[in-house]
């Protein structure tokens, strides 16, 4: 297949990117901040973007989707990267519905979809517990009690965790932290006794929240997928979310970037624009070159996910090790080229990193995924 | 969706070539073609004075030539295999798949080919193309002078007008293999008066034509690959321009873009086995299997990274070229990250080979092949263009920055 958007792939993403572009721009994120949003996202924004079948993107026909594949999950998400827009797309309509759409039995399936592609369902996956993401590490109890479970811990960056009204929580049944057995994913009504909420304020302003479960029943039909053998479809799920986001990186550095490029051909010190001078010239350069090989890795593993799940594996560990590397010095180069202007807060420039930091964190780092890079090839 | 049914006999037909490919490379690559070349001397260049290094070699470049697929690209009428976009990239796909090494590597492939089929006239192309497909001319390339490096349109070797001749005199440097070569492309100034890149011309002629000499430059490696080459009056027919007299620069350029091309995909050409396996023959494993080395380890696997990301990269700029999307400054941003990565590459097996890779002169070492491979590749940020110069052409063609 080859590694270009096909010609109805561009006239999504160009449709994606006037929507956004219009409605949500930059400044959408910062009134958002501002305004300490209770939501954190635009309500009526998420309406739209269900109406143009955005929302349903991944969930098959059958369920009111549009039944499309990952690359065209990544191209709205890229979209997203632009302008940093708050947006349930990345939690509800690709993680969590692929959880769904993946894991689910036919009841499950039938009873949740259909509300993910009209827009009225908000879901998440709460996967990490500690600073950083060790999927194998969940220690989130989850103990038989009479037809059901109880599950007891916490969880930590939980993506829209705050509004979410379906969480999908990943917890052990069996064995202890580090091992693959064991695992389980259980579908869980943050409503229920003993869920507590609490919306946590990050740096990029975006959404999400910590969640502890004290003694929460579920009932037997609440597993999503198989007791004990949740890590095959968890692994899945995370690769389709770890695409998502190197994305919206690829998105985030492409805007930073070409801020960045203007700024040099507008600013002028020393009698010259600033772009005339080779030491900027060069690693602007260097990072537009950065910018395009991730583009491309992005790409592989995205097609690499459409084609085949389960081999996809090492395509998204180096495109999400990439799009971290990459995303961390456009960013860097965004502030630092801009001069005392890219320090303010009233400059778009810093916002653009806040994000990246926490996109960087999603679903594991440039360090965790490069080092499963180098456990698949046996070193 | 009107074309969905011819998309899917397309899909059908792509798809039995490349069942077809497969079988027939499997039947048809001898096993000992199945790895990459070990030294310079286990490529096989072509040529008037040509050797075969092993049969399997002759054996393989016969068959690959029989079927045109030296220059799978190419039209059949010039000797190539005239495969489309789509059937080269599966042939690749096939070839890498089971290690297969090119049967015939060559500077008329690689760079005077591509320039000949657009700027070459008919009688050129019908001389030249199917000699180089063939393997029986080797050509050398004669951009490089003393006092023209980076800024090549500086250079100063003259063609003189002489009736139907051009008189050639001057000198060439760094000129690779100009001692085995049989033709020489090269830039010579036809017009002194017009402003550098208006006076130049790109001309082809015979290394055993009367005033040309070479002498061989020894390189860090302790091989030499390239020489300095002389031009005392070399009489050549101006019918062996390229393209138009004082526009040779268009061909000049033309080329560079091919060659950096070629240059790029240095650094994703694995070397046989995966470099953490490599560097674990020398530095060992812990109880985990994992390499003895913690810092080494994550510098290998950062390498990983960057390796299967410019492979992709390298696809997609294929791909890019095929849907005419691709900018003609690209293969520069492709050069610049492929060497420096090739480069990288060298370092980690110099420092996963520690005491093992400092031989110079033994059977053991096989006289010394990695720390010379090693040396060797510090010329790749050079050759065809250096590493800053990308970079300039890079911030000044594709992003526009100002400034000359
Ligand atoms: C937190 C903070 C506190 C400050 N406090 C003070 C203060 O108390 N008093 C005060 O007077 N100032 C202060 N400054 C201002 C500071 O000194 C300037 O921001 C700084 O000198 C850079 O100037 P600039 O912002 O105009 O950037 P510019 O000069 O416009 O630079 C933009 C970019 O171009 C690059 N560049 C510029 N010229 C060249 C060149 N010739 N070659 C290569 N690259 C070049 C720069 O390195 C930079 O990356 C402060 C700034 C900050 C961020
Ligand atoms: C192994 C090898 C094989 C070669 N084969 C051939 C061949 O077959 N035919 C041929 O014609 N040539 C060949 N070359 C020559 C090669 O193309 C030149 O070496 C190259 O173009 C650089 O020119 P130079 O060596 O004169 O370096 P210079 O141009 O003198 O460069 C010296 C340094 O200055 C830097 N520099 C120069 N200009 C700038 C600038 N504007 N901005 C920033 N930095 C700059 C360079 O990047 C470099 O680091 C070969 C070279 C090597 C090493």
């Amino acid at each position: 297949m080859a590694l270009v958007l096909t010609e109805e792939q561009s006239m999504l993403r160009d449709s994606a990117r006037g929507l956004i572009s219009d409605k949500a721009p930059v400044s959408h994120l910062r009134h958002l901040r501002d305004s300490k949003d209770p939501t954190g996202f635009s309500k009526e924004f998420w309406h739209s973007f269900a109406e143009m079948g955005f929302a349903g993107l991944l969930v098959p026909e059958e369920f009111g989707g549009s039944g499309l594949g990952f690359v065209e999950a990544g191209v709205i998400m890229e979209e997203i990267g632009r302008t940093l827009m708050p947006s349930p797309f990345l939690a509800t309509s690709v993680v969590a519905a692929s959880a769904l759409n993946r894991g689910g039995n036919a009841a499950q399936k039938a009873e949740f979809l259909p509300k993910i592609s009209s827009g009225s369902l908000l879901a998440t996956l709460a996967i990490d517990e500690g600073a950083k993401h060790r999927p194998l590490q969940t220690n989130l109890q989850a103990v038989r009690a009479g037809n059901g479970f109880k599950l007891s811990g916490a969880k930590a960056l939980v993506v829209d965790g705050h509004v979410a009204d379906l969480l999908i929580v990943a917890a052990r049944t069996v064995g202890s932290p580090g091992e693959r057995e064991g695992l389980t994913l259980f579908l869980v009504n943050p409503a229920a006794k003993g869920v507590a909420v609490e919306r946590t304020i990050m740096v990029d302003a975006h959404n999400a929240a910590r969640i502890e479960f004290a003694n929460v029943e579920v009932d037997a039909d609440s597993v999503l997928g198989e007791v004990d053998q949740g890590a095959g479809l968890l692994d899945g799920v995370l690769d389709i979310g770890r695409g998502a986001v190197a994305s919206e990186m690829v998105g985030l550095s492409e805007e930073v970037f070409g801020r960045t490029v203007e700024y040099l051909k507008s600013r002028k010190q020393f009698g010259k624009l600033i772009g005339e001078f080779q030491a900027l010239q060069h690693r602007a350069a260097e990072l537009y070159v950065d910018i395009e090989i991730t583009r491309a890795a992005v790409m592989k593993a995205l097609q690499a996910l459409d084609a085949d799940i389960a081999k996809a594996a090492s395509a998204v560990a180096v495109a999400k090790a990439r799009a971290g590397t990459t995303a961390t010095r456009a960013v860097q180069e965004g502030v630092q080229m801009h001069g005392g202007m890219g320090m303010t807060d009233q400059f778009d420039i810093g916002f653009f990193m806040k994000r990246a930091r926490v996109c960087e964190e999603l679903f594991g780092d440039a360090n965790y995924h490069t080092e499963q890079l180098a456990r698949a090839r046996g070193y | 969706m009107t074309d969905t049914v011819a998309g899917d006999s397309e899909a059908a037909d792509l798809e039995t070539f490349r069942v077809e490919t497969r079988a027939w490379l499997e039947a048809n690559c001898p096993p000992e073609m199945r790895k990459p070349a070990t030294s310079d001397a286990d490529v096989f260049w072509g040529g008037r004075n040509a050797k075969f290094s092993s049969e399997p070699q002759r054996v393989w470049f016969e068959r690959m030539r029989d079927k045109g697929w030296t220059v799978p690209d190419w039209p059949k009428e010039y000797g190539g295999g005239g495969l489309s976009a789509v059937e080269h990239k599966v042939l690749r796909a096939e070839m890498g798949r089971i290690g297969a090494r090119p049967p015939l590597s060559s500077f008329g492939i690689w760079m005077l080919g591509p320039a000949l089929l657009k700027y070459g006239n008919e009688a050129q192309k019908k001389e030249h193309l199917p000699k180089i497909a063939a393997g029986l001319i080797r050509w050398c390339q004669g951009y490089s002078e003393p006092n023209a490096g980076s800024d090549l349109a500086s250079l100063q070797t003259r063609a003189e007008s002489d009736g139907d001749d051009f008189v050639i005199t001057g000198q060439k440097i760094w000129t690779s293999y100009a001692n085995y070569a049989d033709w020489i492309f090269c830039l010579v100034r036809t017009d002194p008066t017009a402003k550098k890149h208006d006076g130049i011309s790109f001309i082809l002629f015979d290394m055993a034509s009367k005033g040309v000499t070479t002498k061989p430059i020894l390189l860090i490696s302790g091989y030499s690959p390239f020489c300095e080459t002389f031009f005392d009056n070399v009489r050549v027919p101006k019918s062996q321009v390229v393209g138009t007299v004082n526009r040779g620069w268009d061909v000049a350029k033309y080329l560079l873009q091919h060659e950096r091309a070629m240059i790029s995909g240095m650094g994703e050409r694995g070397v046989g086995r995966p470099l953490g396996q490599i560097a674990a023959d020398s530095v060992g494993t812990d109880a985990a299997g994992r390499l003895d080395d913690a810092m080494l380890r994550g510098r290998i696997a950062s390498f990983d990274v960057d390796e299967a990301a410019l492979a992709a990269c390298a696809e997609r700029a294929v791909d890019l070229a095929k849907a005419g999307q691709a900018h003609p400054a690209f293969s520069s941003a492709m050069k610049y990250y492929g060497t420096e990565l090739n480069k990288r590459r060298y370092e980690i097996l110099m420092s996963a080979g520690g005491v093992d890779a400092l031989e110079w002169e033994s059977e053991r070492s096989r006289q010394g092949a990695r720390p010379r491979a090693w040396l060797r590749t510090k010329a790749n940020s050079i050759e065809g263009g250096t590493s800053e110069v990308m970079l300039g052409i890079v911030a000044k063609r594709i992003l526009d920055l100002p400034g000359a």
